[in-house]
């Protein structure tokens, strides 16, 4: 059983994952935010690892990584982080990370040195399941879950051929479109879930433009965890003093979705 | 036959997006396989080749460049003839009259230097359907005439600011634009990129090229051409010209990159030269990047080659031999430029005169009996501002 698998058996608790851009504002930033994001109640930390086209991120994230490769941020940088931060919280870390940093530095290292740092799992958006047996059986060698993604517009067959690939949760997509920030939730989100429901067992989190506790709230109603990433990217945008109006959002997502 | 069925060519190409890109790709490649073999659809292609772009484009003798050259024989492939002035019309046409026949009614695209822009916002205006083209901010200011010309065709052009504002952060856009509008828009790729079908589709559309060129050079040469040289950014009129002659190993394919300010510079666009195998815009391929793996910016005076990656079947032909890549500077392209204005009455785009510098070079070392065809991909007009910035001529 992985640790993030673990995040999902304490009985209808509704897990809350927050997204980080490694390095943005600042890696003394992310050294700090990390633990604080733990403490307000989130289950799961993903880390970015910025990349110079992220194609399927919106403004928000594009402009946090693109900061954090001024900041001199490399794969590397995000590994040491990582191995620092899992030294003060105990909640699984993943890595959110376009596909070539990663090839570049090579898949079977990459994963070794996650493993190392105490990464629980990556989530890798440019990279449809199945496409690169050498990651996932370099992953697998390493006790690491690939998580996998799936969309509104996934056809019955896709979605029965990702969840028997799956591992750890299914990232589900709220909408058709890149991360960042959105006023209501799609209405057919609903008859989505419902076939990834029949299709799988594991634990679905709803991720893209969920920005308030009352969008996480009702996300929450029909899925096992919810993902908020350019929201927390926003409140980050005034360096510590913002770290206050983030553990209030938090805290009302927290809240929103049950204790 | 390549692509293999997942769009492998050897270990490069495959299928590198986010998931909701995948309905999207299954649908395309389904829509493809439905056209190859349907007879109507490629008498329409035809017919509109021949109505509407002008095609077969003629294979011209280019007996003064020879003369110059004191070697080989040159043959100017021209393309820059077609309509739209490139031979980006092949391909825009063919996915045009797909995107049509699937129902979808708007239809975005990315542009560089402007001519897969204008040659997609053409074929929009004349099947009726929305056309939106994205386009870097530093392209829509050094090519600000293609810009004109899309919106005078009816297409919205969106100057794309993020990243180095080039060809690579309009085909960023133009796919966040695809993954979020992906039920109603076809995404109208102008090059032999992206992910399978892309580069095998494009391959298809533009092959027309060889296929003629074959023909015409056998009817005037009664032999094979020795030689073939093109352009690369993306590989697509590269590709075009060469596929029809890849079995033909006696037939030498040289594809032509952009050095920049000069191959060792680090300020150049010579993907296959200098880069190594990376994915970028869903496809593996050679790519320049860093040591980190970052995407790295890359220069051309051509904004058309101004692009870190290259096709993946390119790339394939790099490690198998079967073509052979060099890379030629700004300068040797400006020369090219004015080399045939001056000796043939012919404006190349700066695209082309790459690969009209490199077979200048190529020509002199050859005997005359043998045979050099360059795709002269397109024609120079939107460049001549640009010409004159270099020269210090102010217009």
């Amino acid at each position: 059983m992985s640790r993030i698998s673990n995040v999902f058996q304490k009985d209808g608790r509704k897990a809350l994952i927050a997204y980080i851009t490694t390095g943005y504002p600042s890696m003394e930033a992310t050294l700090k935010v990390a633990p604080l994001l733990a403490e307000a109640g989130c289950d799961i930390i993903e880390l970015g690892i910025p990349f110079s086209d992220p194609l399927a991120d919106g403004v928000t994230i594009q402009n946090a990584t693109h900061q954090a490769l001024l900041n001199g941020v490399t794969v590397k940088k995000c590994l040491e982080a990582a191995g620092q931060i899992r030294r003060k919280v105990s909640v699984p870390l993943v890595f959110m990370g376009y596909l070539n940093p990663i090839l570049h530095y090579g898949p079977e290292k990459f994963c070794a040195d996650c493993a190392k740092a105490g990464i629980d799992g990556l989530i890798i958006p440019d990279l449809p399941p199945g496409e690169l047996p050498a990651l996932d059986d370099s992953a697998a060698r390493h006790g690491i879950d690939v998580i996998s993604f799936l969309a509104p517009n996934s056809s019955d067959a896709r979605i029965k051929e990702v969840s028997g690939k799956a591992q750890g949760f299914i990232y589900l997509v709220s909408v058709t479109g890149v991360t960042g920030v959105r006023k209501g939730l799609s209405s057919d989100l609903k008859g989505f879930i419902a076939r990834v429901r029949q299709a799988t067992d594991l634990p679905l989190c709803i991720g893209f433009g969920i920005s308030s506790a009352e969008q996480a709230a009702q996300a929450a109603e029909l899925a096992d965890g919810v993902i908020i990433g350019s929201r927390i990217i926003q409140l980050m945008e005034d360096g510590q003093k913002s770290y206050k109006k983030l553990r209030e959002f938090l805290g009302e997502v927290r809240h929103g979705i049950g204790g | 036959m390549l692509p293999d069925e997942k769009g492998y060519y050897g270990p490069y190409g495959g299928r590198f997006v986010p998931e909701t890109l995948i309905p999207a790709l299954d649908e395309l490649a389904a829509a493809y396989i439905g056209i190859k073999d349907d007879k109507q659809f490629w008498s329409r292609m035809e017919i509109l080749g021949h109505d509407y772009s002008g095609r077969p484009t003629p294979l011209y003798f280019a007996e003064m460049l020879t003369r110059h050259c004191g070697g080989a024989q040159i043959y100017l492939k021209r393309e820059d003839l077609a309509h739209t002035g490139a031979h980006k019309i092949n391909n825009a046409l063919g996915q045009g009259l797909l995107a049509q026949k699937m129902g979808k009614q708007r239809i975005i695209a990315e542009t560089g230097a402007g001519q897969h822009g204008v040659a997609t916002a053409a074929v929009c205006a004349m099947l009726g359907l929305k056309c939106v083209v994205y386009m870097g901010e530093e392209d829509v200011r050094r090519q600000s005439l293609n810009m004109f010309r899309m919106k005078l065709m009816g297409a919205e052009v969106r100057p794309v600011s993020s990243g180095s504002q080039t060809l690579k952060d309009a085909i960023n856009e133009a796919i966040r634009d695809w993954v979020t509008n992906v039920g109603d828009s076809y995404y109208l790729i102008g090059s032999v990129v992206g992910p399978h079908p892309y580069p095998l589709m494009v391959r298809d559309f533009q092959a027309v090229i060889g296929r003629e060129t074959r023909r015409q050079v056998l009817e005037k040469c009664s032999k094979l051409p020795d030689y073939i040289v093109a352009c690369v950014g993306g590989g697509s009129n590269a590709i075009g010209i060469f596929h029809p002659f890849i079995g033909e190993t006696e037939v030498k394919l040289i594809g032509v990159e952009a050095a920049g300010d000069g191959i060792n510079t680090g300020r150049h666009a010579a993907s296959l030269s200098r880069g190594k195998p990376g994915v970028l815009h869903g496809a593996l391929s050679y790519l320049l990047q860093d040591s980190d793996g970052q995407v790295m910016e890359t220069h051309s005076i051509s904004a058309g080659l101004d692009y870190p990656g290259v096709g993946p079947e390119h790339s394939y032909y790099k490690d198998n031999h079967r073509a052979e890549y060099v890379a030629v500077d700004d300068l040797e392209c400006l020369d090219a430029f004015q080399l045939l204005c001056k000796l043939e009455g012919i404006m190349p785009a700066l695209e082309s005169a790459h690969a009209v510098a490199h077979a200048v070079k190529l020509a002199g070392k050859l005997d005359r009996d043998k045979i050099i065809v360059i795709n002269l991909s397109g024609r120079g007009d939107k460049d001549t501002g640009i010409v004159a910035d270099a020269l210090g001529v102010t217009l």
